[in-house]
């Protein structure tokens, strides 16, 4: 892929992106507390004494939001610190109880890693870049003001309050929209793979703080800003394509970039200032006291190594290699956990409902999931994880076609019917008449009504026109309501027509 | 017979326990004496009821011949630090005046279910700020001891915990609660001629005491004897999962593996305890420690704890540091105090109600601690001071391969009055520059009575020991006990 470039009333600029992702881990209970972290719940309904910072409360770390972490850290080829300690981040704020955030500032969890990310869709093998995972260390969530119930007070919701969360921490690796908007889909995507974060990034599970900084091809890197709390994938292209314009804009009018925190507004997509580094908090940053450094062991590391299940790029690669997939399809069944289970689930079911080998069956089993499925799950607003049809009913309506029962193009008609009344594949076939003849004799009988009909036709055909074979295909299968096998109408055509 | 109120702890526990009184014969005795001695001003509140509801228990226990906890019909003072439910805590601040948790601290809980009954909650130096109980927001406490000039200067108690000092030494209570974050429980226990023991950092779990510096904060009782302390140290000790930094270990028979017999004891003398114009009282209390444990059969040997000097600076960083980060939560949003002017912001609710709900030590070390973490000053300050407590810790750590147990003064000198040291911050902190040490190192070290001085006052003598090792300590501390013959006791002037 060419570089991307900002043009310049006076010359090129690249931009120089690094992304800060704060993922809500997956866990019944807070990062300290044993709180429940449901979302949605009645405002203050999650919050134990320790989440409301009473006092003399403690904080106890929860193992499982480690080893999630852990968990994530393995999946991106990073380091794992076996000695990491918690900080505190101090600073006064309504929705923050204790008056500190507990966070790793010195000592993070996990240390160096990388994720490749893929910048051609239609062939994920083609135009790959490899961006740097600088840290990812937990942090508490804090929990939310809300400000539209009563008209001069704001109100406390504490269920967030002492969340673990995961801050994921990129190398200003990233030089363009594309890739920031590949960066993130990819991390989302493992996260879902290793079930560490559900990725719900309109929950607000998921969300990104995009620094930014523009310069000249090469040269020194600019100053940067901070666009905070960022929650989609379209969101932050737009942050990086917006604020990377608005700062070359305002260079070339000879101002000056200032290091400061932004926000981005999505209905006039562009980022405003929220506050600049003169006053940014003085966090004083030091060792949380109540907790001692957290010491890993190396059963542990393992343990959560053994529990990685196959992630998105050795899924692909398999995908490709052993199925025999397109790097296309094997890139899109596999962009999502659920989709590539979903697939998985459905190649099994096929291959046992044949008898062959799932290789035999994995790329009409994507075919169909891919053009078939999606399509109409699309029609009908719906995703594949609320899909009507499952994939033991999309198995037997594959083992349909395979066996010719029915024809291609009747598995649309009978994939629509399931999706509306959830029947499955064979009683619908049954109920509407659906089967495909293959009786030589009923097709043979409507061939020759059409070439009598057709008899012009017939004429210029054997005059050299062979285009018009599929004519008669067409108008064969039209007669007979689509249900004779294409094959025997193939056949017998040629047969008939010489 | 005896008054109830002058017996100790084990002699009301084994009275109750024989049937030679009471439990609430025992309560009403030590509630009867509590409140008389308002003059002290040793209680922020008194509980009588949840006095004598214990005590009722336990007859009933002992009546339908249950067996009884370690501190059955001991009724106790419960420093007003520890959360206790139902019960306002406060912290002897006006920020949490009126606060009345739904939690019980694991410590007060241990007691209760050891079935020792609450007379109520001590007094203290506002978030155990203090040397002297004069910075508390419900006033002085005031020492049951005076001069023997004949003259009534009020003397102070003895900080943090001197409600809980002036209470045991005026036989409210027969034994009390303290926290020692920097001599809290050593230094007013020297005051007022009694014993407290501050454990092994981690001993006594944290939970639901009100944090002043969690690094150095620890719970440990304080009472007229050495085998009280056991008893009760036996009782608040032991792993909670709910505090991170408590110890997974067993808790250790102290009671019964009291032995003051020190013969093959190396008793060590840090020779830099021994200041130049150290107080001639307490330097000869310090000779006669050191005879005494000579002839309770310890070996004595001079020892170093070279960095001794820097104690004290590095406590005042560390311990602010971590106090101006954990009062932050004192903010008038949940709980507590709220200042809320006419229309005022959120941050004008902050400044209002923290002005207001913070006494003048409580802002003084929320301000250093906030400054010494600053950027741009947290190096030099807070990281130095780390690197500090580490030398220091080593300090002991040599040492401890030369001695036993380690021997010096609690205090530099005897009670003072209240309002002599109050104008000056840095002669108030001076106080606790032998008490200091021990709890940046995280050692269990105890005060116990030594005579009086010239003055008439108390001087206690402080064993530290080796980290686990309140055995140790305690034995040290029963071989002077037994010979310095401590009977003096304050005069009844309330």
């Amino acid at each position: 892929m060419s570089e991307y470039r900002i043009q310049g009333m006076t010359g090129e600029w690249e931009v120089v992106v690094g992304l800060e992702v704060h993922a809500q881990v997956t866990s019944n209970s807070k990062l300290f507390s044993g709180a429940a972290t449901a979302f949605g719940a009645e405002p203050n309904t999650q919050v134990s004494l320790v989440d409301a910072a009473m006092p003399g409360m403690l904080p106890v770390p929860n193992a499982e939001c480690i080893r999630q972490a852990v968990r994530t850290g393995l999946a991106v080829g990073a380091q794992i610190n076996k000695w990491s300690r918690f900080d505190r981040k101090n600073y006064f704020y309504a929705d923050l109880p204790q008056g500190y955030q507990i966070s790793q500032l010195y000592h993070p969890l996990v240390g160096e890693g990388e994720i490749e990310i893929s910048l051609d869709d239609k062939n994920p093998e083609a135009d790959v870049k490899r961006i740097g995972i600088e840290r990812i260390h937990v942090e508490q969530d804090a929990g939310k003001l809300m400000h539209d119930q009563h008209p001069t007070m704001s109100y406390v919701d504490l269920n967030r309050s002492g969340v673990a969360l995961m801050e994921i921490v990129s190398r200003p690796d990233i030089r363009s929209p594309v890739e920031a908007g590949a960066y993130l889909a990819k991390l989302r995507t493992i996260l879902r793979y290793v079930g560490s974060c559900d990725g719900n990034m309109d929950q607000g599970s998921m969300r990104a703080d995009v620094n930014v900084s523009v310069r000249r091809p090469g040269e020194e890197l600019g100053t940067r800003t901070e666009t905070k709390n960022v929650n989609s994938v379209r969101f932050v292209m737009a942050v990086v394509e917006s604020e990377a314009r608005r700062q070359v804009d305002l260079i070339e009018d000879g101002g000056r970039v200032v290091q400061e925190t932004r926000l981005y507004d999505p209905d006039k997509n562009e980022t405003r200032s929220m506050r600049s580094k003169e006053d940014a908090h003085d966090y004083r940053y030091f060792p949380d006291p109540d907790l001692l450094p957290l010491v890993l062991e190396d059963a542990f590391i393992e343990e959560c190594r053994a529990s990685l299940p196959e992630l998105p790029d050795a899924k692909r690669h398999r995908y490709e290699n052993a199925l025999g997939l397109t790097p296309y399809a094997a890139g899109v069944l596999t962009a999502d956990v659920e989709t590539a289970r979903w697939f998985e689930v459905l190649v099994a079911a096929a291959a046992e409902k044949a008898g062959k080998p799932e290789a035999d069956l994995a790329k009409q089993a994507s075919n169909w999931l891919i053009s078939e499925l999606f399509g109409a799950l699309n029609k009908l607003g719906r995703s594949l994880e609320d899909s009507p049809v499952s994939p033991a009913g999309g198995a037997e309506l594959l083992a349909l076609i395979a066996d010719g029962t029915i024809s291609g193009s009747i598995a649309k008609q009978v994939l629509e019917k399931m999706l509306e009344t959830g029947d499955s594949a064979a009683v619908i076939v049954e109920r509407e008449g659906l089967k495909q003849t293959s009786d030589t004799g009923a097709i043979e009988a409507v061939i020759d009504k059409v070439l009598a009909d057709n008899a012009a036709k017939v004429e210029e055909y054997k005059g050299g026109k062979e285009a018009l074979f599929g004519f008669f295909v067409g108008q064969t299968m039209k007669a007979m309501q689509g249900k004779s096998n294409p094959q025997v109408v193939n056949e017998l055509l040629r047969k008939k027509l010489g | 017979m005896t008054n109830i109120t002058d017996l100790t702890v084990a002699a009301i526990r084994d009275g109750v326990a024989a049937g030679t009184f009471s439990a609430v014969e025992v309560a009403e005795a030590f509630n009867a004496r509590v409140a008389a001695a308002q003059a002290l001003n040793a209680f922020i509140v008194t509980t009588p009821d949840a006095a004598l509801d214990a005590a009722r228990k336990v007859d009933g226990m002992r009546a339908a011949g249950n067996a009884l906890g370690k501190l059955a019909g001991v009724p106790i003072g419960m420093k007003d630090l520890f959360a206790t439910r139902g019960v306002q805590t406060t912290a002897a601040s006006h920020i949490l005046e009126g606060f009345t948790p739904q939690y019980e601290s694991t410590v007060s809980q241990k007691l209760w279910d050891a079935g020792a009954g609450m007379l109520g909650k001590l007094n203290l130096d506002q978030f155990a700020m203090g040397s002297s109980n004069e910075t508390s927001y419900f006033g002085n406490v005031i020492s049951p001891w005076r001069r023997s000039d004949g003259g009534n200067t009020a003397m102070a108690p003895g900080g943090s915990s001197g409600g809980s000092s002036a209470a045991i030494a005026a036989r409210l209570c027969p034994a009390a609660t303290g926290t020692d974050t920097g001599g809290s429980i050593r230094q007013p226990a020297a005051f007022t001629g009694i014993s407290g023991i501050k454990p092994t950092y981690g001993r006594c779990s944290r939970w639901g005491i009100v944090a002043f510096a969690s690094s150095l904060d620890q719970a440990g009782p304080m009472a007229r004897d050495v085998r009280d302390c056991a008893i009760m140290l036996e009782v608040m000790a032991g792993f909670d999962p709910k505090d991170s930094t408590s110890l997974d270990l067993a808790v250790p028979a102290w009671e019964a593996g009291l032995n003051g017999d020190m013969k093959g004891k190396k008793v060590g003398i840090p020779k830099e305890y021994r200041v130049d114009g150290l107080d001639a009282d307490v330097a000869k209390s310090w000779d006669d420690g050191i005879a005494w444990l000579k002839d309770a059969g310890a070996e004595i040997v001079e020892i170093s704890l070279p960095h001794t000097k820097y104690a004290l600076p590095a406590y005042y960083i560390i311990a602010p540091a971590e106090a101006s980060s954990n009062l932050a939560r004192y903010d008038g949003v949940r709980y507590g105090l709220r200042d809320l002017p006419d229309g005022a912001n959120l941050q004008d609710m902050y400044a209002a109600t923290r002005a207001a709900g913070f006494g003048a030590e409580v802002k003084r070390r929320i301000l250093i601690g906030t400054y010494v973490l600053s950027a741009g000053f947290y190096d030099a300050y807070y990281t130095q001071a780390q690197k500090v407590r580490t030398l220091i810790a080593r300090d002991f750590e040599l040492a401890f391969q030369h001695c036993d147990v380690i021997l010096a003064p609690t205090a530099p000198t005897a009670a003072f009055g209240l309002g002599e040291k109050s104008a000056d911050p840095l002669a108030m902190y001076l106080n606790d520059v032998f008490a200091v040490p021990a709890s940046l190192a995280g050692l269990p070290a105890m005060s116990v009575p030594a005579g009086l001085n010239r003055e008439g006052l108390p001087l206690g003598l402080q064993i530290v020991g080796r980290p686990f090792d309140e055995q140790g300590v305690l034995n040290a501390g029963l071989a002077i006990e037994a010979r310095a013959g401590f009977t003096a006791k304050p005069e009844q002037w309330w």
